[in-house]
């Protein structure tokens, strides 16, 4: 089980079509940018978002919904986890391998 | 193109596929199969995208499919049966490759392929892409008996007893979709090799079979059981010396039985065979198995002769040429070109066929992600395939590709060829000949990453001439500890753990996946990325200065001791 913890969140998960990663903005709807994801600080305000994540989920819009921790800085949310921020911006790895 | 090269190009039979590749060639009965699955398939996924399934009803579909939802998209595994694959099976990846990804594929430890970037709904297009060239994605996951490797040299090494393609086909029939062996405890894997060296870790598997010869010329198997890696890793241990040819697949019908049986169901962690065997005990087991074996209409499941030769009629043999068993043109030209010479030394291996040879493409340029191949790249080896090795190519379970059948002569254009396209470099065995895993890049599972780790190691020792010095000595990552990466079994072994939200690396040293296969011993702490490879720049330099005539690194290691090595590396701690 997940740890909880005291920081600020942004709640995350799979599109269903495509399994790109999408973050969910203050209108409800999924963003693949993780700047445009609506930051909860409050612990009941992120339980709301969890919950309209997971009944898009149940309108099989997306994929396994979860809350991810993350630092507020001037470009958006970063999240804080490796795990979440190679997520949010892709391979960390030039994707494409190149003739030498 | 030479007149004489132009001469040997396969013409491709009615279906497409090169007449001379040395794969099992589908019959119409296999193709009808397949396309079947691919539409029960699609209709699954037009039920998911409909909402008609959820994720947990349709999760197990997707995965008795090959499709997983990885960190940025799903990854569609695709079987490459005991690892080999035919040119226009090649350039068909080639064309997902760049239809349905970004470009590229990727090799993996289970000579298969994963595309990295797949959409659920092209899922059915790509199936029937893979449908047309006889490939599919079953058996790549979910707890049944996984897709059969073997060694890459089968049929052709000069050190080989018994050819084991023709018995790992026999294991994929049998092994297919088995009602009685689809939701075993956890997933099973069976390697097969047929010659001295093992080239298909088969100390690591859940069955690791060794064809071989009795005295009377007899074919039977020395039987493995229970090597595996992940948490807890494991070295198979002997369960049969010689198991008749006729009673295979008896004999592991029983073996998957008592598994089935007895295998822990309530923890995911202790649920493969090697803990069975490890907490009942081989002798346990192995009377387990016998007494099952005793009670079996064997009769039932005898291996005919005339099944196998069935089988084998349906592996296209190879119109070699009588050629001299040494080329003049391969010895003038290692003699004119020391880059070639070199390459030759690393990745040409001995054929059993004169004026023949073996070459190895390793997939793991300078600074290269290990196993990757871009679109291009495909289709520039499938034609190499078809100009020097009759349209077929071979995946090794180290993450590099084969050409089992090329000309003595043919060896300089080829090397020349496969430097165009990046992939000319002399290292396969060496120290830059590295196996990691995807890792935290893509893979859900993973607590580190592999793959940068594994570009700044190849960048740091890309030195040809240094490489070439240090010899033998493989590494292998993985960015977890469920070992994809193989690490425990690598000669310096690397394994990502997450340290308090960090990446970082613990090193073992000492494992192999050889024939006396042996689980690498822990360095001591986690190291971050930048003192992993300043360790094993120690690591090297310790075995360079103490290193006797003619020993390998794992030689200089047995003599020594793991001190030395470990001093070193933490000297600055």
């Amino acid at each position: 089980m997940a740890r909880v913890t005291d920081a600020p969140k942004v709640v995350t998960a799979n599109r269903l079509q495509d399994g790109a990663v999408v973050w969910l903005t203050a209108a409800g709807t999924w963003s693949t940018r993780v700047a445009d994801a609506q930051v909860q600080t409050e612990a009941p305000e992120a339980e709301t978002a969890l919950g309209i994540a997971r009944a898009s989920a149940a309108r099989q819009e997306v994929v396994e919904p979860y809350a991810v921790d993350v630092a507020v800085e001037a470009t958006g949310p970063r999240p804080l986890k490796t795990r979440e921020w190679i997520r949010a911006a892709g391979p960390s790895i030039d994707a494409i391998p190149t003739a030498a | 193109m030479s007149p004489s090269a132009a001469a040997r190009q396969i013409d491709p039979p009615a279906n497409g596929l090169p007449s001379h590749a040395g794969i099992y060639h589908y019959d119409q009965v296999d193709r009808d199969f397949l396309k079947e699955r691919v539409e029960q398939f699609r209709r699954q996924v037009a039920r998911r995208l409909a909402g008609e399934l959820t994720e947990d009803e349709f999760k197990p579909l997707r995965l008795m499919n090959g499709l997983y939802l990885q960190l940025h998209a799903y990854m569609l595994r695709i079987a490459v049966p005991y690892g080999i694959l035919t040119s226009r099976q090649v350039r068909q990846f080639g064309r997902i490759a760049r239809q349905y990804d970004k470009g590229f594929g990727h090799f993996t430890t289970r000579q298969n392929l994963q595309f990295n970037w797949i959409k659920l709904v092209d899922v059915p297009a790509i199936l029937d892409l893979l449908a047309e060239v006889d490939m599919h994605a079953i058996q790549t996951s979910g707890n049944c008996i996984r897709n059969v490797t073997s060694d890459q040299f089968a049929g052709v090494a000069s050190d080989e007893v018994v050819d084991p393609r023709h018995y790992a086909e026999v294991l994929r029939q049998w092994s297919t979709l088995h009602p009685e062996f689809s939701f075993l405890p956890r997933k099973f894997k069976i390697a097969i090799t047929g010659s001295s060296a093992d080239r298909a870790a088969i100390c690591i598997h859940d069955v690791g079979l060794i064809a071989k010869r009795d005295a009377e010329g007899a074919v039977g198997f020395e039987v493995y059981v229970g090597g595996g890696l992940g948490r807890t890793p494991f070295i198979a241990k002997k369960l049969r010396d010689f198991l008749p040819e006729d009673e295979l697949i008896a004999y592991l019908e029983a073996v998957l039985r008592v598994y089935n049986a007895y295998g822990r169901r309530d923890n995911i962690y202790k649920a493969r065979i090697k803990i069975l065997v490890h907490e009942l005990g081989i002798d346990a087991f192995r009377d387990e198995v016998e007494a099952e074996f005793a009670r079996m209409p064997v009769a039932q499941y005898r291996l005919e002769p005339a099944i196998l030769d069935g089988i084998r009629a349906r592996f296209a043999g190879q119109p070699y040429e009588a050629l001299e068993p040494i080329s003049g043109v391969l010895a003038r030209a290692r003699l004119e070109d020391q880059a070639f010479n070199r390459w030759v030394r690393t990745n040409v291996a001995a054929h059993r066929q004169p004026g023949y040879a073996i070459a190895t493409i390793t997939l793991k340029p300078a600074g290269g992600i290990p196993g990757d191949v871009s679109a291009d790249q495909m289709d520039a080896i499938a034609d190499l395939a078809d100009r020097y090795s009759f349209g077929e190519i071979r995946v090794t379970h180290e993450q590099n590709l084969v050409l089992a059948h090329v000309r003595q002569d043919d060896l300089p254009a080829l090397w020349t060829a496969l430097a165009d396209i990046g992939f000319g470099e002399a290292n396969s065995g060496l120290i830059t000949d590295i196996i990691a895993c995807p890792g935290l890049d893509y893979c859900a599972l993973a607590n580190a990453r592999s793959i940068p780790l594994a570009q700044r190691i190849s960048e740091r020792f890309a030195d040809l001439d240094r490489q070439h010095d240090i010899g033998e000595l493989k590494i292998k990552i993985s960015g977890c500890i469920n070992a994809c990466g193989h690490h425990h079994v690598g000669h310096i072994g690397i394994l990502g753990v997450d340290k308090k939200g960090v990446e970082a690396y613990q090193l073992t040293l000492g494992g192999s996946a050889a024939e006396v296969g042996a689980i690498g011993d822990i360095l001591g702490p986690a190291l971050s990325a930048d003192e992993t490879l300043d360790a094993i720049d120690a690591v090297v330099g310790i075995y360079l200065d103490r290193r006797q005539d003619g020993e390998r690194f794992l030689d200089t290691l047995a003599r020594i001791g793991h001190t030395p090595f470990k001093d070193k590396v933490y000297a600055a701690h």
